[in-house]
Formats: structure tokens, C-alpha cells, sequence
């Protein structure tokens, strides 16, 4: 299973959640909270329900609430796809 | 200046806005009511052939991207978007930036009958064909009675007394007559985002309503929904309505803006089981609603009806009607014929549409008939519109289960 990039995320967050006005989400966000990028608990959720469906991965809701900027989802998801590999 | 604390707490519309078949924007709406243009037509949205209802009134020119939030967009139902762009318009007719007032001194009080019908369709579908890990984690706030409201009340910061009003098409008058109680209970509540919109066009949607019996199955744009003529054969539905700003008559004149009209009185009655011996409740709602505004009916210059366009109903609301003010006693009119029933953005629409007919001293017309039922004797504004100074509108509403309110409006004296 190839890689999972931050441009994968960002793609996902555009069509399942939206973006704000005056967000530019494809500067440099991977370290940026995800509630200083206008997203709540709720859109997390969503969008770490659209990586689990599209990279087969299983990251559960728990997980997910630990998870607060686009680059921990993005070395999370690559984590999980490591053990698959292995 | 010598108010009284009793004229402070007077309901005032400071602000409209409208998204409807007739158009998006009160200005586009207007205009189509005066001129008699339809908005009705066959449905689009799907397609409506395995269907005995085909046509529907559709909002016209609709690009969500212009009127609501990236982020909201993927969050929301057709009916949470349409009163989003709704309030927009209204709160800037208002004048008011929610900004620069007390976050606990306005509230949100919408209608909803359908609610978020095509979003749960669209994830409910998902759900049997693809499994629950493909529903939306939206589905949990999008389809929901109150979801409109709530996406208005954070969206805006209105954190007052805040609510969703469920009485099908008459749910539109509940939230202004609830709205003139919370002004009027001075615990700080000056404004209140009032009316509602409403999405019934998807197929579950549809199909749940076609059960009703109402809908008229005539096929022809022109002629399927004809409210107290002879040739009545039900309804049509349609989607939008309207926002309206209700404030503080204190409020107001400290923000120094102008408004449409007051709300003078309101009252609400829901009909006997089927069967009952009593009569319905309209007659009493209208009496009890005049008194609430301390008027006769002789005072009232025109009755906007609820129109069901189903004979008994017709006739039973003519009957109400030259009960309370005498065999063509008042013009009557059905702008609704223009956009299909609402639900719960239908008597929204309707209010919206008398304080501008009381702003412009005109009752539009509804077209399309030549004939009025028999029994239905009333003074119904047809072919064109009728000018005129108005100071009094009255506004019915029925919904669905016997709900039935009534509405009295009255221009500010200048």
C-alpha cells in the first residue's frame, strides 16, 4: 500500500467537510491544530471516517480524539499501514 | 420619548428575507407576486415519471456556494441552506450585525416539517447499499427538526431563548406568535430570528406526503392547484420560505430602524379528531386572534388564507372566514398559488408577503380560475392585483393533523 500524504488529507477534507473562508489549506498545515483551521470534534470525525474507508485503515473514535493536527492523522494512518505491509 | 413599556415590548418586523420559487431575494419574490409568475413547474430535482405527484414549486437559480459556508455545505440539508441565505438577507435588511449585540438577547425560532429529507435519503441509501461506516457523521445534525435552528443560532452567536416550532404549515405563524410571548416576558430578549424554509422535493420525501391524499395529481402546471375554485383538486408542494427579524419595538427605535409592520395579535387551535361533532378550529383561532390584537374585524383590510385547495378544506375555511366578517366581507388572496405549499415555510412566505403588500398599499392577486367553488362566497383577489392603503393583514395557516394558527400584522403608523 503506497503512502499516505498530507495532500491525501487535505483532498479528503475538502469534499467530505468544506473549508472556511480565509483558510488556506494548502500552506504549510500539517502542525496546525485542527480547531485553529475551523474544525470541530465533529468534522474529525468525518473526515477520519473518510481515511479509514479509503485507505482501509482503522482508526477508531478514540484514536481520532487524540489526534489534533493534520499531521498526527497523517503519521497515524501511515503507522497503520506500516503494520499491514509487515 | 414617552413609550410605554407595553409599546417597548410591541413585535416589530425590522428585516426579510426570502428564498422561494418565485425567487431568491424579496425583491425577485415580489416582483413575481405582483406580476402573477409562477414558480411552479414540473420537478427537476429528480426524476418525478414513476411518480403520480410530478410537479412542485422549485426555487429557481439556486448555487449553494453563494449563499452558504464551505464549511456548512457538506453539514447541512437543502432546508437548513435555504434558510441560511434567508437569514443573511434578512438580517442585513435589519440592519443588524449579531456582532454588536448581547449574544443572550436574541434567539432562533424556526418551523420544521420535513426537516433534512434528502440528506437522510441520500445516507440511508448509503447505509442499506454500503454499510454504516459510509453514513456521514453529518446525518447525526443534518436531518434533524432543530438543525436548522441550531446551524442559524451558532452560525450567528444568538445564544437567547431559541426553539423549532413542528405544526406542518402552520408552524410558520407559531414561531411569530412565540416570538411577540418572548419579547413580551422582559428578561432581556430584544430579537428574535423567526419563519422558516422547508425542502419536501426528494423521493422519500414525496412519497411520504402523496399517503396525505391532498396532493393534486393533475399534471399541468396552470391548473393543479386552484384554492376555492371549482375545479380544486388538491395541492402542490414546494420548497424555501421565508426569515423574518422580529424585535423589540425598544430595540428597534435604539437602533434606530425602520420595520414593516407589528405582530398585534396571534393565536393557535388545533382542530377536533375526525368524527367530533365540534367544528373546527379556524373560526375560533381568527376571533381569538383579532381580540389578542384588540381589533374588529372590521378593522382587518385583507386576509391572506391558508388555501388548501382541497373542497371540504376550501369550504370550511370560507366558511370561517364570512363567519367572522360576513359574506365577502374582506378581499381574500392566495399567493401561494404561485409557489405550492411550503409546510413549514409556507405561512413563513405568507407573512413575509403581507407586510410588503402593507408596505405597498397592494393585494396581489392569485390567477389561473374563472369559477369559485360553490359555498366558497368569499372576495378572492383575482386577475390582478388591488391597490389600495392596507394598515391590517390577517394570516391563516392549517397544517397537516388539525394545527391552526392565525396572524394579525399591522403597518406602523408613520
Amino acid at each position: 500500500m503506497s503512502e499516505f500524504t498530507l495532500d491525501d488529507l487535505r483532498e479528503i477534507m475538502r469534499t467530505s467537510v468544506g473549508v472556511d473562508e480565509g483558510v488556506d489549506l494548502d500552506g504549510p498545515i500539517g502542525e496546525v491544530e485542527f480547531a485553529e483551521l475551523g474544525y470541530d470534534s465533529l468534522a474529525l470525525a468525518e473526515v477520519v471516517s473518510q481515511v479509514n474507508r479509503r485507505f482501509r485503515v482503522s482508526i477508531s473514535d478514540d484514536e481520532a480524539l487524540e489526534l489534533t493536527t493534520p499531521g498526527s492523522v497523517v503519521r497515524s494512518v501511515n503507522g497503520l499501514l506500516a503494520q499491514v505491509v509487515r | 420619548m414617552g413609550v410605554s413599556a407595553v409599546d417597548a415590548a410591541v413585535p416589530v418586523v425590522t428585516g426579510i428575507g426570502v428564498v422561494a420559487p418565485t425567487g431568491i431575494g424579496t425583491d425577485a419574490h415580489w416582483q413575481a407576486v405582483l406580476s402573477g409568475k409562477s414558480g411552479i413547474s414540473r420537478i427537476s430535482r429528480f426524476d418525478p415519471s414513476p411518480y403520480p405527484v410530478r410537479i412542485a414549486g422549485e426555487v429557481p437559480g439556486w448555487e449553494v456556494t453563494e449563499h452558504v459556508p464551505g464549511r456548512l455545505v457538506p453539514q447541512t440539508d437543502f432546508w437548513t441552506q435555504t434558510s441560511i441565505a434567508a437569514t443573511t438577507e434578512a438580517l442585513a435588511d435589519a440592519g443588524v450585525d449579531p456582532k454588536e449585540l448581547p449574544e443572550y438577547s436574541m434567539g432562533v425560532l424556526t418551523a420544521a416539517s420535513s426537516s433534512g429529507a434528502e440528506f437522510g435519503q441520500h445516507e440511508m441509501g448509503r447505509l442499506f447499499t454500503q454499510g454504516p461506516d459510509w453514513v456521514s457523521t453529518y446525518q447525526a445534525v443534518a436531518w434533524f427538526f432543530a438543525a436548522t435552528t441550531g446551524q442559524l443560532a451558532i452560525k450567528h452567536g444568538m445564544r437567547g431563548p431559541s426553539g423549532v416550532i413542528c405544526c406542518e404549515q402552520a408552524g410558520g405563524l407559531d414561531t411569530m406568535g412565540h416570538a411577540k410571548r418572548l419579547l413580551g416576558m422582559d428578561d432581556g430578549t430584544r430579537l428574535i430570528v423567526a419563519g422558516g424554509t422547508d425542502a419536501p422535493l426528494c423521493p422519500y420525501a414525496l412519497v411520504a406526503q402523496i399517503t396525505n391524499g391532498k396532493l393534486s395529481t393533475v399534471d399541468d402546471a396552470a391548473s393543479a392547484y386552484l384554492p376555492f375554485s371549482a375545479e380544486a383538486s388538491g395541492y402542490v408542494v414546494g420548497e424555501g420560505g421565508a426569515i423574518l427579524i422580529v424585535e423589540s419595538r425598544e430595540s428597534a427605535e435604539e437602533r434606530g430602524v425602520d420595520s414593516y409592520g407589528h405582530v398585534a395579535g396571534y393565536a393557535a387551535g388545533m382542530d377536533p379528531p375526525p368524527g367530533s361533532e365540534r367544528p373546527p378550529a379556524l373560526k375560533r383561532t381568527i376571533e381569538l386572534a383579532l381580540a389578542d390584537a384588540k381589533i374588529r374585524p372590521s378593522d382587518v383590510d385583507v386576509v391572506f388564507a391558508d388555501g388548501a385547495g382541497v373542497p371540504e378544506l376550501d369550504l370550511a375555511e370560507a366558511d370561517a372566514i364570512n363567519a367572522v366578517f360576513g359574506p365577502g366581507g374582506v378581499p381574500v388572496t392566495v399567493p401561494k398559488t404561485l409557489t405550492g405549499r411550503l409546510y413549514a415555510g409556507g405561512a413563513s412566505l405568507d407573512v413575509a408577503t403581507a407586510l410588503l403588500a402593507l408596505r405597498d398599499g397592494v393585494i396581489p392577486h392569485c390567477g389561473g380560475f374563472e369559477r369559485l367553488a360553490p359555498g366558497c362566497d368569499i372576495d378572492l383577489v383575482r386577475g390582478q392585483p388591488r391597490q389600495g392603503p392596507l394598515t391590517t393583514a390577517l394570516v391563516l395557516a392549517r397544517g397537516h393533523g388539525g394545527f391552526t394558527a392565525a396572524l394579525v400584522l399591522r403597518r406602523d403608523q408613520a
